[in-house]
């Protein structure tokens, strides 16, 4: 995958959340982890390249194009890349099964039976076999994440966007989902995701970049950031993450 | 101490609810009946519940597209479209049925030429209740939460498959028991019709307490038939509720 993001701006109201933020991700990175602190822009900077919500000012390039700003071309934008919400977000009226078909029926154009093939076969990978019959509130935190993650994967992203995946799971149910991402990682899915999960941005991150009051602070390989930190900024943030 | 009040309030509150019911039965069953004076009058009563039953049957239907329509205009993009949304629903809402019906029938029907009794009828009933309903309807849509929204726009559904697949089944089950009760509202409401003579049930045991002198011989069987009307209409919002129900 390769980022450029120029100049980026966003705020909410008052609020700036990201202030004239600079990224670069060179191609040849697979994986790319956002740490910081909360409220550092982390939320804010995976919806822009979602294509959730527009910035207010610059610019984002995705390989080389421009991400767009009119309401079809960010529809056509989150069609081809996969979000996943720290909260899950399934619908909860429809079954495991019937949330991954929605979009592959109603959004890429699947038959009823090809779509049921796609889900199934993404429900098992994901170990979902035998709740793809079961309701959001039918499953465990750890079911329904990987549920949304099955969801996501289903379509075929170019790129897999992760807001905190795991931040709303007890350290169980947090394992479960990572090894699923890390699985990922490996198997060359191109993800972009924020997390408090110090040892897993560690173990899967290509690049790690630190956000904070709106832009990077600090950018590098994972050994750079938790071994060399250079900003204070950083080395206080990791001091009291890893403190326990 | 707490623990002993919150134990005794709810068996004075229901004493005195069992007293009360066991007088408005004694009264009932002690009145001596004379439903010998009805006599020649259960035709008009039959043709006075027939005549509800259909102003009923077609301002529900039509009360909730009217309703839905209102739902739309509101939440829709159109500014002008919500203003005037918002100013029927505020005028309907705040001023009373029996002016609405004498204004619709003895102004605008006149106005626009219509001198059909039971089309304005069922046209401000509808537009009465629709007014309700539409309220109920953008309660429930916007109950649904803003992450529903992102999780949708997310997958690159467009608001119209959002509404369709993700808000509206959501939204309907949260709807049914206020519609449910504003349509047993509306039955109860078409007897308010009387006042531009249309011959519905409620006029008619009215009529028939004129001549018999009896009262409860014609209003018990005219709480009976509203009764059998609106009953159906709670049970399959029950039964609705239960088919919608997604959650554990």
């Amino acid at each position: 995958m390769k980022i450029e993001a120029h100049q980026l701006t966003k705020k909410y109201g008052a609020t700036t959340a990201l202030d004239q933020l600079d990224l670069e991700v060179p191609e040849a990175v697979g994986v790319l982890v956002l740490i910081g602190p909360s409220g550092g822009g982390k939320s804010t900077l995976l919806r822009l390249l979602g294509g959730l919500e527009v910035p207010d000012s610059g610019t984002i390039r995705l390989d080389g194009s421009l991400l767009p700003s009119t309401e079809g071309g960010l529809l056509m934008h989150r069609r081809s890349h996969g979000f996943l919400f720290q909260s899950f977000n399934l619908f909860p009226h429809l079954s495991a099964l019937q949330n991954v078909m929605l979009p592959l029926t109603r959004v890429h154009g699947l038959g009823e039976g090809e779509a049921r093939v796609a889900a199934e076969h993404q429900l098992e990978r994901l170990g979902l076999a035998e709740h793809q019959g079961h309701h959001p509130a039918e499953l465990s935190g750890g079911q329904q994440q990987r549920a949304a993650l099955a969801r996501a994967l289903a379509t075929k992203p170019g790129l897999l966007l992760l807001d905190e995946p795991t931040s709303a799971l007890d350290p169980e149910t947090s394992a479960e989902v990572l090894d699923v991402i890390a699985g990922l990682a490996e198997e060359g899915q191109q993800i972009v995701l924020s997390t408090h999960e110090m040892g897993f941005a560690r173990a899967v991150g290509g690049e790690v970049a630190f956000l904070a009051g709106g832009r990077i602070a600090e950018q590098g390989s994972p050994e750079q950031i938790f071994e060399n930190p250079a900003e204070p900024e950083l080395q206080k943030f990791l001091a009291r993450v890893l403190r326990y | 101490m707490l623990s002993t009040k919150h134990q005794v309030l709810p068996w004075v509150a229901g004493l005195i609810l069992l007293g009360l019911f066991c007088s408005a039965f004694w009264i009932i069953v002690s009145y001596e009946y004379h439903w010998e004076k009805l006599d020649g009058y259960w035709p008009n009563l039959g043709r006075g519940w027939l005549l509800t039953v259909l102003v009923s049957v077609a301002a529900l239907v039509l009360s909730v597209l009217f309703g839905a329509l209102l739902t739309a205009a509101q939440i829709g993009p159109l500014r002008f479209a919500q203003w005037i949304a918002r100013a029927i629903v505020e005028i309907v809402r705040g001023t009373p049925l029996l002016v609405q019906i004498l204004i619709g029938y003895y102004v605008v029907a006149d106005a626009v030429g219509v001198d059909h009794r039971f089309l304005v009828g069922v046209v401000v009933l509808a537009a009465f209740s629709g007014a309700y309903l539409s309220e109920i309807f953008r309660g429930g849509i916007e109950s649904i939460p803003e992450s529903q929204w992102s999780s949708a726009r997310a997958i690159g559904l467009t608001t119209g498959q959002t509404y369709r697949h993700v808000v509206l089944p959501q939204a309907v089950r949260r709807v049914l028991p206020g519609t449910a009760g504003e349509l047993a509202n509306l039955i109860k409401n078409s007897s308010l019709l009387f006042v531009i003579g249309l011959h519905e049930f409620t006029l008619a045991a009215k009529e028939v307490n004129a001549i018999t002198y009896a009262t409860f011989e014609p209003y018990l069987p005219l709480a009976v038939g509203y009764l059998v009307l609106t009953l159906p209409i709670s049970l399959l919002a029950r039964h609705l509720e239960g088919r919608f129900r997604y959650t554990s």
